[in-house]
C-alpha cells in the first residue's frame, strides 16, 4: 500500500497538501484553517464484538481529522449496498452511524447511495469524508517531528484486529475480545487546549503501531527508538497473537494513536492522557533520534536492540 | 501473559547469559535446527547476549523455505484451475515459484484460501461438493499428524473431492546431511522442540553418537533457547555428546505415540528435494499406496519439470550452517523479502528474511531507549 502511494498515487496527483503524507489535508480557506479527509470501510464481518462497520466508518474518519489536530465538524457518507442486503442489517448500521456521530459531535450533512448486483459487493461498503476546523497554530505533521521528541501511546494495542480475526476464524477465548473502536478527537483536543506542544499525531489503524512509526520516521527523516516492554498488550490479545502467529505491533487498532510531543511537555501530556477514559493506560513508549534516518529501533523484551520493520503486505499466519 | 512472559524475562535471560559466558572456554558453533527458533533468536536478540566464543548458525528447519520451486509451481498450476479451491497455511502464499506466487493466483481470480488446520480444508470440501478442494501439506514432523488426520478422515468419510499436495520433510536426515558434509562446521545442535513433541528424541541418539555432536531438544522462547545453548555448551566443554531434553514441559523421549501411528498409517518415507540444498534421501513423506487417490499431483496430472535456482544465491550454504546471511553479497541489495533470490529469503522464518527484517542496521551506540520515564 505504501509503495502504491509512493510510486503511483503520490506522483500522479502531486501537490503540497498530498506531499505532507498525513492522515488528512490541512487547507486554508478565506482565513479559516480546515482539515479534510476521506476513508473507505470494507470490514468483514459487518458486525463484530465492540463495534460494526457503521461505527467504524464514523470514528475512522473522525480520528483522521483528529490526527490533523482538527475538531471534526461535518461528514459525508456514501453507501454501496449489495443487492439482497437485508433491510434490518442496513437499519442497524445506520443507527450505529447515527449514535457514533452524536458521540463524536459531528453531523452527517451529505451523502449518496448505490446498489450493486449480488456478488459484486460484500454486503455494505461505506465511504465517509470529513471536514474539521483547526483552532490553533500548531503544525501537526510528520515533518514537524524533531530529534528529542517523546512518543506517547494512549493504551493497549492489537484489540480491534484480533476481535475481527477471532470472528472470522471462529476462535473463542475465555472472555470476548472487543474492538477498541472509539472517537479520539476530544482527547487530542484536550492535549492541544492544555497547550501541549504536539508535533505529530497518528492513529494506529491498518499495519498497527509499527507501520505508523515507520511511516513517520521515513517522512520526517528521523530515527525512532521504542521499548517493547512499555507497550501495553492485553493478555488475551497476546495469547491470540501467539496462537495465530501474529505480532500485536502490526495488528490494527481503531481507538489508539501515538503523539509526538516536545520533550519538556512529555510528563504533562502523559498525565492529561491518563486522566481520560480513552487514555487510562497511556504510556511513554520511546523517543525520536537524529539517526538512523527512516528507521525504527526497538529494545526487545530481553533488552536487545533490533529493527522494527514495516511489513510488506498483510501479516500472514505462520505454519508453526 | 501466563507462560509466555515468564520465558521472556530479561533478568533471567541475562543470568543465563552470564552462566554460559562463565562456562565457555573454547569456541563453539551451534546450530538451531528450526526456523521458529531462528526467528526468536534474531527477533529477541538472544545471540547478542552470548559470549563471542559461541556462534549460532541457522539450520534448514523452515518448511516454507525448503519447499522446492517445482512443488510451488505445481501448487500454482493446480490453484489456477477453475474447479479448484486451494487451501494453504498463510506463509506459503507469498513464496515465489518460477514466475509467480499463490497470492497472485488469488489476485487473478483463483480461489486460494488460508486455513489454520488441514481439517478446515476438509470442511470446505464437504461444503463444496462440486469443487475440488486441495490442501498444500507443507511442514516437518510437527504438522504431519494433523495432515495425516485430514487424509485419514477423507478416506473414512469418503470425501472424494479432497486431495493433498504433499511436501513433507523430515528433520533427522537433514541433520545427518549437514554433519556428514566435508564443509561442516556445526559442533552441536538445538533440536526443534515441537518436532520432538511428536516424534520424541530416540531417533536422534544414534546421530549424536555417530557424529560426536551433542543434541539438545529445545523450545522456542528466549529463555528456552538460552537454556538449550547452556546445556549444549556444557556438553561440548565436558566432551560429551548426548541427546538431552530442555523442553521437558512438552517433550517425552517416546514422543506422541498415537500421532506417530497415524503418520505411519497415512505416509511413507520418500526422497525429497529441498530448495537451496537439493535432494536428500529418506527426507520426505509421501502418501501410502492405500491413500494415493488423495494425491493431488496424481489427480491433476501436474507435469514434472526441473527448475534452475539462482546461481548467485548461497542459501544452501546458509541452511547447512556454513555461511551467515550478511556474508552474501546479494543480501539486502539484489535479494530482499520483496524480491527473494532463494530459499532463506522467501519466508519470514528464513534466516536471511529474519536478518533482513531485524538486523539490516546496527543500533547506534548510546541509543537511550527506555532511560526516560
Amino acid at each position: 500500500m505504501q509503495q502504491l502511494i509512493e510510486k503511483l498515487i503520490g506522483p500522479a496527483f502531486k501537490n503540497p497538501y498530498l506531499d505532507e503524507r498525513h492522515d488528512g489535508a490541512v487547507i486554508k480557506l478565506n482565513g479559516a484553517k480546515l482539515a479534510f479527509t476521506t476513508d473507505s470501510y470494507v470490514v468483514h464481518p459487518l458486525f463484530f464484538p465492540g463495534g460494526d462497520i457503521g461505527e467504524l466508518a464514523v470514528n475512522g474518519t473522525v480520528n483522521d481529522l483528529a490526527m490533523c489536530g482538527a475538531r471534526p465538524l461535518f461528514l459525508s457518507v456514501a453507501l454501496i449496498l449489495e443487492e439482497g442486503l437485508p433491510m434490518e442489517t442496513l437499519w442497524r448500521v445506520v443507527r450505529s452511524m447515527q449514535q457514533a456521530a452524536a458521540q463524536a459531535g459531528v453531523q452527517l450533512v451529505t451523502g449518496d447511495t448505490k446498489v450493486v448486483d449480488k456478488g459484486k459487493g460484500d454486503g455494505i461498503f461505506i465511504n465517509t469524508a470529513g471536514i474539521g476546523g483547526i483552532e490553533h497554530d500548531a503544525a501537526i505533521s510528520p515533518r514537524s517531528v524533531k530529534p528529542g521528541d517523546l512518543i506517547l501511546l494512549n493504551g493497549d494495542v492489537g484489540r480491534h484486529g484480533i476481535a475481527i480475526m477471532a470472528v472470522r476464524e471462529g476462535l473463542s477465548f475465555e472472555s470476548e475480545i472487543e474492538s477498541d473502536c472509539a472517537p479520539l478527537a476530544h482527547l487530542v483536543l484536550r492535549l492541544l487546549d492544555e497547550g501541549i506542544e504536539v508535533h505529530c499525531l497518528r492513529d494506529l489503524t491498518r499495519g498497527g503501531l509499527s507501520s505508523a512509526l515507520n511511516e513517520i520516521a521515513q517522512t520526517a527523516s528521523v530515527g525512532v527508538a521504542i521499548d517493547e516492554r512499555r507497550i501495553p498488550v492485553r493478555q488475551d490479545v497476546q495469547g491470540a497473537c501467539e496462537i495465530l502467529g501474529l505480532d500485536p505491533l502490526y495488528v490494527a487498532n481503531e481507538g489508539r494513536f501515538i503523539a509526538f510531543v516536545a520533550p519538556s511537555d512529555g510528563e504533562r501530556a502523559l498525565q492529561i492522557m491518563q486522566s481520560d477514559p480513552l487514555g487510562q493506560d497511556a504510556c511513554l513508549i520511546g523517543e525520536v533520534l537524529g539517526e538512523p534516518e527512516g528507521v525504527v529501533m526497538l529494545k526487545s523484551q530481553i533488552g536487545a536492540n533490533r529493527i522494527l520493520d514495516m511489513l510488506s503486505g498483510e501479516q500472514l499466519p505462520r505454519i508453526c | 501473559m501466563k507462560f509466555i512472559d515468564e520465558y521472556r524475562d530479561a533478568k533471567a535471560a541475562h543470568r543465563y547469559a552470564r552462566a554460559i559466558a562463565r562456562m565457555t572456554k573454547k569456541t563453539w558453533t551451534i546450530m538451531e535446527v528450526c526456523g521458529g527458533q531462528t526467528h526468536a533468536i534474531v527477533k529477541f536478540g538472544v545471540d547478542e547476549l552470548l559470549p563471542k566464543e559461541i556462534t549460532l548458525v541457522h539450520g534448514p528447519g523452515c518448511p516454507v523455505c525448503v519447499t522446492s520451486v517445482e512443488l510451488i509451481d505445481k501448487a500454482i498450476e493446480i490453484a489456477s484451475r477453475h474447479e479448484v479451491i486451494f487451501c494453504s497455511f498463510g506463509d506459503m502464499l507469498r513464496v515465489p515459484g518460477t514466475g509467480k506466487d499463490l497470492l497472485s493466483v488469488k489476485a487473478h481470480g483463483g480461489d486460494v484460501r488460508i486455513v489454520y488446520s488441514p481439517l478446515d480444508s476438509l470442511k470446505i470440501a464437504r461444503e463444496n461438493p462440486a469443487k475440488e478442494v486441495v490442501f498444500f501439506a507443507v511442514g516437518f514432523e510437527t504438522t504431519a499428524p494433523a495432515n495425516a488426520m485430514a487424509v485419514y478422515q477423507a478416506h473414512q468419510q469418503r470425501i472424494e473431492n479432497f486431495s493433498m499436495l504433499v511436501s513433507h520433510v523430515l528433520v533427522p536426515p537433514a541433520m545427518e546431511a549437514i554433519l556428514s558434509s566435508p564443509a561442516n562446521r556445526v559442533q552441536g545442535f538445538l533440536a526443534a522442540g515441537h518436532v520432538c513433541t511428536v516424534m520424541g528424541y530416540k531417533e536422534y541418539e544414534p546421530i549424536a553418537r555417530k557424529y560426536h555432536a551433542p543434541i539438545v531438544v529445545t523450545g522456542f522462547e528466549p529463555l528456552d533457547i538460552l537454556q538449550g545453548v547452556y546445556m549444549c555448551v556444557k556438553q561440548l566443554e565436558e566432551g560429551r555428546f548426548e541427546v538431552e531434553n530442555q523442553y521437558t514441559r512438552s517433550v517425552r523421549r517416546e514422543g506422541n505415540q498415537p500421532a506417530q501411528q497415524l503418520i505411519r498409517e497415512v505416509f511413507r518415507v520418500v526422497p525429497r528435494k529441498w530448495r537451496g540444498v537439493g535432494e536428500i534421501a529418506h527426507s520426505g513423506l509421501g502418501l501410502n499406496p492405500k491413500y494415493e487417490r488423495f494425491d493431488a499431483e496424481q489427480r491433476f496430472g501436474v507435469t514434472l519439470h526441473t527448475v534452475e535456482e539462482s546461481s548467485e544465491c548461497i542459501s544452501g550454504l546458509i541452511l547447512q550452517g556454513i555461511k551467515k546471511p550478511h556474508e552474501c553479497p546479494a543480501f539486502g541489495t539484489r535479494c530482499t523479502p520483496e524480491h527473494p533470490l532463494g530459499a532463506t529469503m522467501v519466508s519470514s522464518e528464513g534466516a536471511c528474511a529474519a536478518y533482513h527484517r531485524y538486523r539490516r542496521l546496527r543500533v547506534p551506540e548510546g541509543t537511550r531507549i527506555g532511560q526516560k520515564s
